[in-house]
């Protein structure tokens, strides 16, 4: 285990060095002047020359990337070219909304997903089975920021249930603040909900078919502890693998959530930097939100142990 | 031809319902996904290529016919422009239709030559397989968004922005069949033969690829219709002259209490499209691999 977990570390350490490597060569790979582009179309060229200092774009790259690897190892992200912050501030300052958003998420779609995909299983080829996978079918492909439009006309502007848009911080009043989630959380976890519903029921669906299952029902297991215990249990590693993998689909889904309630987060933050091609500030916010995305991967990994005892690495 | 393949052609026939020429209602309902997403997509496609034709123009703006609600002249109403929105949202589909289209299409050619090479070459498969690994670490749309916004706004650079992330899912695909195959009898005694890499790649192991890659490109496409939506509503996407289904809802946002067809004529429009590009998707995995159909 011990041993595992550290040959896990390293693969971590090797993929976050090749993401480095990528996103610092984003920037590079563009046709023409990185620093013009940066500057926008009515730029002096003694702005262009700021924008060359401050990204330090005279030397040569292999320096420029040791320069900015290691200034990434000591927790430093670069400054903005706009409001002349350290990003690292910026993200810090921003951290409350998207982490209550992305667990107000977890918390409402994962048991509703869990809940579809047995139920699913269980009723497999009844209505019951052809709706929850239709509905699955459908969060799939429904656009999020047209599903958040939605959900605010219906719940905010006609019935008026709920804020339009906004974000109390929960300090300040907790009531409030879960009010302002409900309809984010709903929008962010529909895709999210979708995919581990269909992942779900496949996998129950096969744990089903075992025999251990018919023995559990001939000794007469009755039916909520034969799926929950028996047969979900068995299904769960690949389930939270899609849990794990999915975080990629929340983390895209932050970026338009914020954007369509206004909620002053981590993804709000990068889309206000793209209209000002605030560069450092795309680079450190893909950085961090690779590194959640490959960290809680592996602690995934590293949870099938705690799952199925028959794993042992 | 392939054992795999020739699986797949024979599943293909044996599910074909003999009459099915004769008795297409019964092929309909054998196949839903497939012919409810394909008539879907195919009416798009068909108001999408004819367009020019239909009456309404897209970008003529009447500030004296601002906002008008559905009906009368303009079945969808007018945007906050005055521009008509169904000839908007007709014109949002060739944009959208399109990209998902070439994304599809770059995206797999990529991906199949990067995971023919991986699965055959045994001294690239960890390098490429690491790269793709971090590529896959980068949350698609950030990805995107960078590439985009150092760029030039066009259609080709958010072809480009949207096919990169895509391509690691294809690598995998095709390196899991190569692997797969390549231990197979057929693909031995060929080496035993004397055949040459290049041949046994592109005659032995390449077809077996072809079905599942197809799903996958249906996949892809629908995937790429959805995220051009979305970087064009967050402002990294087509040109903002260009009519696309992400540009109208992101120049209506601020009349959704006054004006929401301006927002949902376009929105459902999309939603329909992915939808049905999908299920076309589902109906395809259903006919052309009915292994992985059994288990989803």
């Amino acid at each position: 285990m011990i041993a595992y977990a550290i040959r896990r570390l390293a693969s971590l350490a090797l993929v976050m060095v090749l993401v480095g490597v990528c996103v610092f060569l984003l920037l590079h790979l563009a046709p023409g002047d990185p620093a013009a582009i940066i500057a926008g179309d009515n730029a002096t060229p003694d702005q262009i020359a700021g924008i060359r200092a401050h990204l330090g774009l005279d030397d040569a790259l292999p320096v420029q990337f040791l320069r900015w690897s290691a200034a990434v190892l000591s927790g430093d992200l670069g400054v903005s070219i706009f409001s002349n912050t350290a990003v690292t501030t910026l993200i810090g300052q921003r951290l409350e909304p998207t982490v209550s958003l992305a667990l107000a998420t977890l918390a409402f779609a994962v048991p509703v997903a869990l809940t579809l995909g047995v139920l699913a299983a269980w009723k497999a080829g009844t209505a019951i089975d052809r709706l929850s996978m239709a509905l699955s079918v459908a969060g799939f492909s429904a656009p999020a920021f047209v599903v958040g439009y939605l959900m605010i006309y219906v719940f905010a502007v006609t019935l008026r249930w709920l804020p339009v848009q906004g974000y109390t911080p929960i300090g300040v009043d907790a009531a409030d603040w879960a009010r302002h989630l409900v309809l984010p959380a709903l929008t962010l976890g529909l895709a999210y909900v979708a995919l581990i519903a269909r992942i779900t029921r496949a996998t129950m669906l096969d744990v089903l078919a075992e025999d251990y299952i018919r023995t559990a029902k001939a000794k007469g297991v009755s039916t909520g502890p034969m799926l929950m215990k028996h047969a979900l249990r068995n299904a769960g590693v690949p389930i939270i693998t899609v849990i794990g993998i999915g975080v990629a689909l929340l983390i895209g889904g932050v970026v338009i959530t914020e954007t369509v309630f206004n909620i002053p987060g981590v993804g709000r933050l990068v889309v206000d930097a793209i209209s000002k091609r605030d560069y450092p500030i795309i680079q450190g916010v893909i950085l961090v939100f690779s590194a959640v995305y490959v960290v809680i991967n592996i602690l995934v990994d590293l949870s099938y142990t705690l799952i199925d005892p028959r794993i042992r690495y | 031809m392939s054992e795999a393949s020739a699986a797949a052609t024979a599943s293909e026939l044996g599910s074909t319902p003999a009459g099915a020429r004769l008795r297409p209602w019964r092929y309909v309902r054998r196949n839903p996904s497939l012919v409810g997403g394909g008539v879907i997509l195919a009416g798009f496609s068909a108001l999408a290529l004819a367009a020019p034709l239909l009456p309404g123009d897209p970008l003529t703006m009447s500030p004296n016919l601002r906002l008008l609600p559905p009906g009368g002249n303009f079945l969808f109403g007018t945007d906050a422009l005055g521009r008509d929105v169904l000839a908007r949202t007709i014109y949002g589909a060739r944009v959208s239709l399109l990209v998902g289209f070439l994304v599809a299409t770059a995206s797999v050619a990529i991906g199949l030559t990067i995971g023919l090479l991986a699965g055959a070459i045994r001294k690239a498969d960890a390098p490429l397989m690491r790269l793709m690994d971090a590529l896959m670490a980068i949350p698609a749309i950030l990805l995107a968004i960078a590439l985009v916004s150092l760029t030039r706004a066009s259609v080709a650079t958010v072809v480009i922005a949207i096919a990169i992330p895509e391509i690691p899912r294809v690598v995998r695909l095709v390196r899991s069949v190569v692997l797969t195959v390549r231990e197979q009898p057929y693909v031995e005694a060929a080496i035993a033969g004397g055949a040459r890499l290049p041949k046994i790649i592109l005659r032995h192991i390449l077809p077996s690829t072809v079905p599942p890659l197809i799903v996958q490109a249906t996949y892809i496409c629908a995937s790429a219709i959805l995220v051009e939506a979305t970087l064009s509503f967050l402002g990294a996407g087509s040109p903002p002259e260009i009519p696309s289904w992400g540009n109208m809802i992101a120049s209506s946002r601020l009349y959704l209490a006054r004006a929401p067809w301006t927002i949902f004529c376009p929105g459902v429009a999309l939603a329909l499209v992915v939808l049905a590009v999908n299920l076309l998707g589902d109906g395809l995995r259903d006919r052309l691999d009915p292994r992985l159909a059994r288990r989803m």
